[in-house]
């Protein structure tokens, strides 16, 4: 990652004319191809400024800034932002231009033919999650959240390798934008563009963010690891106090049951004799067992109906907690609190996967 | 006044159709004058707003300038410009194109300045030169501004039209200064209405000219 970054900023600082202290403070960062990267800080701490420096909105005062292994001041500035996808808080769509004109802005600045940029633009909709009807429109008669779709939209237009986004989803309700961050994360995995991403939302850069970068004012460069790391062990107490509380449920949030200690537990296949069920059940010393069939989870019967009657004949109640695969421990913690259940089971497609209790969940926080 | 209207009815519907052929002629000129005054207005209007607009310095004293300019009485400045330029159809148009400048200049300025900063940025963001961005998103979105600027301009400029009449001028003014001169009240108010009613068609026509430059800015819900 190291060796070919897509984006490197080298001992970089930005003072603005007149001000007392510097923007940015020989800031160095790497970010590597395909990896999506926060820039996360108090107001003041020069994170704004760092991302407008990568595709020179802001001109740095020294420093060294390369993108793709070429030196960003070497090429024209429009012509380097054209390579560089832009997303900014107040969107900034052009008002007199309709959504499908504006989607197709960089293309047609690349000189594409028409019927190129609309096939694009058909396909960009989608991407984003748009309706083609809207196309016709513009902006106006557009939503804050469906603004922004096309704000993300016109920023993958030409496909450009990198995306800077600048608090993309700051100016929209909290629904909206948990919705956007959800889809946007998965429009990620699958684009696979190298992304700087600026919040002052830490839980929006936990959530998106491979890396994230923690800025103090004056732009210093107090940590930049993953947030699994930075929440485990920050740096320093600003970064710590930055994080906020709840540190433990916020990484919790980051790990997936399946990396827990989820275990087997007292489920056994429902063909099995009911002396087995009860030899099952006070190994694991609990009053009840689950009951599976071919793998598939039926459900649990209370320990004192596991006598003589077959397995099978039992009618299995159904968990009050089913979580997947894909669900990070800190949900499985929530279904277990607010279901008052002991315990979760996790099932992928109706075929059981294992289960963890309040336990299995403390272990990890205490890690 | 009663004494008058046993003279001359107020409105002498005789004369107006014997005279037609007079009326059209100072319909003519009046939208001739209107129309030379504002279009060499809206040439000087365009150098001095790019001026003030490439230059911001430039702006206080564009603005100070022609804001005297526009303080000056109309019937003072064709004066003043007698001895300079004679007793003709140049001194009118210096005058009165000398009144749209402060107009015009200003909402141009202002329709650029009030573009969104958050479009600018996102058009360089999309790699838009300066010079582009001007032209394809500034000038666009500033237009409807600057031609409610025209608009009041050449509403104005209709209005001064008929102070001209002094120059032996003045379209509809000519009408109004004789029908003064020998209490002739059909005269008076039919060079007071047809100035009126110009204004008012040009008025609506430039509402119309606005809308049409801007269809994004009426759909807007």
């Amino acid at each position: 990652m190291a060796d070919d970054p897509m984006i490197r900023l080298e001992n970089v600082s930005k003072t603005f004319p007149g001000a007392a202290r510097t923007a940015v403070t020989d800031l160095s960062i790497d970010v590597g191809r395909g990896e999506f990267v926060t820039l996360v800080g108090p107001s003041g701490c020069g994170k704004t400024t760092t991302l407008k420096m990568i595709n020179r909105i802001i001109e740095p005062t020294s420093g060294r800034i390369s993108v793709d292994g070429a030196n960003a001041m070497a090429v024209p500035a429009h012509e380097l932002r054209r390579s560089i996808g832009y997303v900014i808080q107040q969107v900034g769509l052009f008002p007199h231009r309709t959504i499908a004109q504006n989607i197709g802005t960089v293309p047609s600045l690349l000189g594409w033919e028409q019927s190129r940029i609309d096939d694009r633009v058909g396909e960009l909709v989608e991407t984003v999650g748009l309706d083609a009807e809207m196309l016709a429109r513009y902006p106006a008669e557009l939503s804050g959240g469906q603004q922004q779709r096309v704000g993300v939209a016109r920023a993958l237009a030409a496909d450009p390798p990198v995306l800077l986004m600048d608090e993309p989803f700051g100016a929209v309700d909290p629904i909206v934008r948990k919705r956007l961050q959800d889809e946007f994360h998965g429009l990620q995995e699958r684009l696979g563009k190298t992304v700087v991403f600026v919040t002052h939302d830490v839980d929006e850069a936990i959530f998106l963010g491979d890396r994230m970068a923690v800025l103090n004012i004056g732009g210093i460069l107090e940590q930049y690891d993953t947030p699994e790391t930075i929440l485990a062990e920050p740096a320093n107490e600003f970064v710590e106090s930055f994080l906020g509380g709840e540190r433990g449920l916020k990484r919790l949030g980051l790990l997936p049951v399946t990396g827990a200690a989820t275990e087997k537990g007292p489920f056994v296949e429902v063909s099995v004799s009911p002396a087995e069920g009860r030899r099952i059940m006070e190994d694991h010393d609990v009053d009840w067992l689950g009951l599976l069939e071919g793998g598939r989870l039926l459900g649990w019967v209370d320990g004192s109906l596991v006598d003589r009657i077959p397995l099978s004949e039992l009618e299995p109640r159904p968990f009050l907690v089913t979580l997947n695969s894909d669900s990070t421990l800190r949900s499985a913690l929530d279904a277990v609190v607010t279901g008052h259940a002991r315990v979760a089971v996790v099932v992928d497609d109706g075929m059981y996967r294992g289960m963890l209790d309040l336990e299995a969940i403390a272990e990890e926080i205490t890690e | 006044m009663s004494l008058l209207a046993q003279t001359s009815p107020l409105i002498d519907w005789a004369w107006i159709s014997r005279n037609m052929g007079q009326i059209v002629d100072r319909t003519w000129e009046h939208v001739t004058l209107t129309a030379v005054s504002v279009s060499i207005g809206l040439l000087l209007s365009l150098v001095l707003g790019l001026v003030a607009l490439r230059w911001r310095w430039t702006y206080g004293p564009i603005t100070w300038v022609t804001g005297l300019m526009y303080t000056i009485p109309s019937l003072a400045l064709f004066a003043l410009l007698v001895p300079i330029v004679g007793l003709n159809a140049t001194n009118a148009v210096i005058a009165l194109t000398s009144y749209t400048l402060l107009i015009i200049v200003r909402n141009l300025v202002a329709g650029i300045d009030g573009v969104p900063e958050a479009v600018i940025e996102a058009a360089d963001g999309m790699g838009y030169t300066r010079r582009a961005r001007f032209w394809r998103m500034e000038v666009p979105l500033a237009l409807p501004v600057i031609v409610a600027g025209l608009r009041i301009a050449t509403v104005t400029t209709v209005g001064l039209v008929t102070v001209t009449a002094v120059l032996g001028l003045g379209g509809y003014g000519f009408f109004i200064l004789r029908g003064l001169n020998t209490f002739f009240w059909t005269q008076i108010l039919v060079g007071v209405a047809l100035s009126v009613i110009l204004a008012t068609i040009l008025d609506i026509a430039f509402v119309l000219l606005e809308r049409w430059l801007s269809p994004w800015a009426r759909r807007a819900t």
